[in-house]
């Protein structure tokens, strides 16, 4: 701004030396400079008379043209900005007849060029009055100043080389001379020769609209829908992201093309799975009022999925709100479409392309006969198969391998199978019902470790072979995630019967309990401090595969009768001791649990210490990551989030295969043995000529005599 | 995550189910404003938390004007109260490398290692058991490192390379396409670039330099040591490392709403190959 005010006074003190200078340059200057595109029109309606003037209007006309984008702002923004590029444009190519004189070549390509637009420019110069300039001069006297600094670098690199000085020199002539002479100067302008600013205005122009080969797109037009965009926009600082509006601007051109078909086919699982979660909330609406009987019971089965997921928020666990409250519905939905008699939001397991949210499942009694079908199907199919193997073997030599006998799995509603699992993969999804687990299932679970992949029917390939599918994995996987973290304060749960306690402890451990109706709940803070304070409510799950151990030397024996051929081997493994596995009984004290290499199984924490009194216990499994419990005191629940894994800190090391089993008794018949040297040789041959010694004459005179025989 | 967008971030990232509590939030969200001042922070990231046996450790992090200049870590017990961690040196990185087993929530907590160092005595060499006691804090400057250089990760247009170097806030970027969202190729690793200097000259000639500045997660080792989901009927993209699991990538499509989060016990996930 000192600058403009040093120009001012310079202009001032140049004034009377500026009236002696030539015509020329002032007319020219003054007839275009302190006008906006739109003053200038006028000229070109003279310009068919004069027969020269057609090559001074050209220019104008893109000017006003370049002007017009911007007139939309006009209304917003002050006056001076949306005449920007008509007056820099001048303002350089006053300077430029000095600098260039070989521009007048292009001069015709640029009036072919804008020839259309002359047209237009007539009709807008016709209706803005002319005097106006004169008014306007003044006001805009001090924004051309400024733009000629603001766009001062972009001139010169336009107009190579122009030396500033002398344009603002220039500028301000023209800018007091308008003021001034105008009126005598306009008619001048008419008949005066086509100024050199005027032809290196066209010359710029014609280059600045040149058509890119490659994109068909042509800088002018660029830059001025990237001033719209900007001046529409008003970003902060916009000169930083320049670049990127440019990139905007493009881009710009051709998205129109392709939208509508491209979106329509990304959006459609949003659509499907919006339309599904819909029917979730117009479930309770859907039914009415007349089966409020059986909406009652439906309640009692389904848990306060939003209660247990406020507990777990204080204790920093859990799915966000949103997500908690779709599971409930869907929740309910399961509740209202099966029979159940007690349903808990068992956790959520991540996969590698979707999750698993885990429903768990009491049915009531003598409903879920479903199940019980299932399994013989299942059970007969594996009879059937064993059966073929037999058939087979008849023919072809057999395996004395005999595999060890199959743990049967336990019933549903005792064991692992105490509870039925429905997994989906996201609220509003169908649900589906998890096979129960058979031992073998958890016994190789224990020894693999493998990624989910969030769909059911994938083959679990692993060593050693995993026997089934994942659906098979996941519910071998969910037994022992409830098994090992399933805890719950003490006292909550009691035994049912204290009659049969002896028989069944022998046995290892009872499998039935109740709530028990005198729990007057347990201080937090003890359930922060002592980790005996919280049991197992869940049966420990024996290195077998079951909770209650089953003895295979029974079953094997009876076979026994049944194979005789058998009966060899049978002896022999009998000397075996089978040990019961005994594990921990149910209802035992967490703080018992082992430790995982110095690690503690367990982690307790009130969930705030800022305000103590109203903290909640909240309880970490360590072994299962993922795993926590909450208790208030009165109430407790259990959530698993995570993997599906168990932690170790070791690497995982794949179990070795089994060494290679015998093919057939080695005995000194088919052992392999160094061929005898020629020594050995002889020397056996004398042994037996020793021992045959006798014999041999007789033989020699018969062999002689062969020996003769042949000769002959 | 952005400090500044917790809540919203929190939110967007929860379905791997580490959330933060309430009382935890609030006074991080307060805190953090804090730290951003004392330090004089451009932004500030709330890093996440690494699970200890006893206390968890809150982790954020300061980044100056160039974002891709070397962060500086804080840690917090109680999320009041911040100190910075050194920066990582290649040292710390072999010492708590052998390493093993859980954090436990005490910064001044020693892992004792023992070691077997050939002591020479004149021309015998003996084999002299020394034991190496690591610091946590040692431990925790480093996995937090490891973590960063590994998967940390931003989504491509985020950040842009201004000519001068310095690598800013795009603040023109909203967001991938939908099937941009769902490559691989376009997330890359929050931190200066490493294998891009190996690319052939054909498959550089196609990269935008003042995008494409970064490594993508394309040619990360192992492959498949990302799983990509989409959330929310494709609403919100969702990647977690199974490197290092624990650390949850957010992204919700056409919006700017993006970051990571760890929540995990700060132990790599070694037995990937056998798990994929």
């Amino acid at each position: 701004m000192e600058e403009l005010a040093f120009l001012k006074q310079e202009k001032e003190n140049q004034e009377p030396a500026e009236e002696e200078r030539p015509w020329e340059e002032m007319t020219a200057a003054s007839s275009q400079d302190p006008k906006p595109g739109l003053l200038k029109t006028p000229e070109s309606e003279q310009g068919p008379e004069t027969g020269i003037q057609p090559r001074i209007s050209p220019p104008c006309s893109p000017q006003s043209r370049g002007s017009t984008p911007l007139d939309d702002l006009r209304g917003a923004s002050s006056p001076p900005p949306p005449q920007e590029p008509s007056s820099t444009l001048s303002s350089r190519d006053v300077a430029a007849p000095w600098q260039s004189d070989k521009t007048t070549r292009v001069i015709t390509e640029a009036e072919t060029l804008h020839s259309d637009h002359l047209e237009e420019s007539h009709d807008k110069g016709e209706s803005t009055p002319h005097q106006t300039c004169q008014s306007e001069g003044n006001a805009f006297q001090q924004p051309q100043q400024t733009d000629d600094h603001l766009y001062g670098p972009k001139d010169v690199s336009c107009s190579n080389s122009i030396r500033k000085e002398l344009r603002f020199d220039i500028f301000q002539e023209s800018d007091s001379n308008s003021n001034y002479y105008l009126n005598e100067a306009e008619p001048g302008a008419s008949e005066m020769a086509p100024s050199m600013l005027e032809i290196a205005i066209r010359n710029a122009k014609a280059y600045l609209l040149k058509t890119s080969g490659k994109s068909g797109l042509n800088l002018y037009e660029h830059l001025s829908n990237m001033l719209t965009k900007v001046l529409d926009e008003r970003p902060e600082n916009a000169v930083d992201i320049i670049e990127n509006i440019s990139q905007d601007v493009k881009m710009a051109h051709f998205s129109k093309k392709l939208d509508t078909l491209q979106n329509e086919n990304e959006m459609l699982p949003t659509y499907e799975i919006a339309e599904k979660q819909k029917a979730l909330f117009l479930q309770g609406n859907l039914e009415g009022a007349d089966q409020e009987l059986e909406d009652e019971i439906a309640e009692n089965s389904l848990p306060n999925v939003m209660e247990s997921a406020f507990y777990f928020e204080q204790a920093g666990v859990g799915l966000g709100t949103d997500e908690t409250y779709r599971i409930f519905l869907a929740l309910k939905q399961l509740t209202d479409t099966h029979p159940i008699q007690r349903c808990r939001f068992w956790g959520k397991i991540l996969g590698l392309e979707m999750n698993y949210i885990v429903a768990e499942v009491e049915f009531r009694e003598g409903e879920d006969e479903e199940e019980v079908e299932e399994e013989d199907v299942t059970e007969e199919r594996d009879n059937g198969d064993s059966e073929g193997e037999e058939d087979d073997e008849d023919e072809l030599p057999r395996s004395f391998y005999k595999a060890p006998q199959a743990i049967p799995k336990e019933e549903s509603r005792t064991g692992a199978n105490k509870y039925v699992y429905f997994v989906c993969n996201e609220p509003g999804r169908p649900w589906v019902k998890l096979p129960s687990v058979t031992p073998a299932q958890i016994v190789i679970a224990r020894k693999i470790k493998k990624f989910f992949t969030g769909r059911l029917d994938t083959p679990i390939i692993s060593y050693p072979p995993f026997p089934g599918n994942e659906n098979n994995y996941l519910r071998a996987q969910i037994a022992r995630i409830s098994a090992g973290t399933h805890v719950s304060p003490l006292g909550f749960y009691q035994f049912g019967e204290e009659e049969g306690e002896e028989e069944e402890e022998v046995e290892g451990g009872r499998d039935t309990f109740e709530e028990n109706p005198d729990f007057e709940g347990i201080q937090v803070t003890d359930l922060v401090e002592s980790l005996s304070n919280w049991v197992h409510h869940v049966q420990h799950i024996l290195p077998q595969g079951r909770c209650n151990w089953f003895n295979p030397k029974q079953k094997s024996e009876e076979e026994e009768e049944e194979d005789e051929d058998d009966e060899e081997k049978e002896e022999k493994e009998e000397p075996d001791y089978i040990e019961q596995e005994v594990g921990p009984p149910l209802l035992t004290p967490i703080s018992e649990d082992l430790e995982i290499q110095n690690t503690p199984p367990w982690t307790t924490r009130l969930s705030s210490n800022i305000i103590p009194q109203y903290a909640i216990a909240v309880l970490r499994s360590n072994l299962w990551p993922g795993a926590y419990a909450f208790c208030n005191g009165k109430k407790f629940e259990n959530l698993y989030i995570g993997w599906g894994h168990k932690y170790s800190p070791d690497s995982y090391t794949p179990p070795v295969p089994p060494s290679v089993c015998q093919e057939y008794p080695s005995g000194p018949e088919i052992t392999e043995i160094d061929d005898p040297t020629v020594e050995e040789e002889q020397a056996f041959k004398v042994a037996q000529e020793a021992t045959i010694l006798p014999t041999e004459e007789g033989e020699e005179t018969e062999e002689d005599e062969d020996e003769e025989d042949n000769y002959e | 995550m952005d400090a500044e967008s917790l809540l919203l971030s929190l939110e967007l990232a929860s379905g791997s189910g580490q959330g933060l509590s309430p009382d935890r939030r609030a006074s991080l969200l307060t805190s953090l404003m804090l730290v951003k001042r004392d330090y004089r922070y451009d932004r500030v990231l709330f890093w996440g938390r690494i699970l200890g046996l006893v206390a968890d450790y809150y982790i954020a992090q300061g980044l100056k004007e160039d974002q891709l200049a070397p962060r500086k870590t804080l840690y917090s017990l109680n999320c009041m109260e911040w100190s910075l961690l050194p920066p990582a040196t290649e040292e710390m990185m072999t010492q708590t490398s052998v390493v093993k087993g859980r954090f436990m929530g005490d910064p001044s907590h020693e892992y004792e290692h023992t070691e077997l160092q050939k002591v020479k005595e004149g021309d015998k060499v003996f084999e002299e058991e020394v034991v190496v006691q690591i610091k946590e804090e040692t431990r925790l400057v480093s996995i937090i490192d490891q973590i960063d250089k590994a998967v940390a990760i931003i989504p491509r247009g985020a950040l842009f390379k201004t000519p001068f170097g310095p690598v800013h806030v795009n603040r023109t970027f909203e967001g991938l396409s939908l099937s941009e969202a769902k490559k691989l190729s376009s997330y890359f690793h929050f931190r200066e670039p490493v294998e891009l200097k190996n690319k052939t000259l054909l498959e550089k000639a196609a990269l935008d330099p003042s995008l494409d500045f970064m490594d993508s997660l394309e040619h990360d080792i192992p492959k498949g040591s990302w799983s990509i989901q989409m959330e929310r009927g494709n609403a919100l993209v969702v990647l977690r490392s199974l490197l290092w699991p624990g650390l949850t990538f957010y992204h919700a499509p056409h919006t700017k709403n993006c970051g990571y989060i760890y929540v995990g016990t700060g132990e790599k996930n070694i037995d990937l190959p056998f798990m994929l």
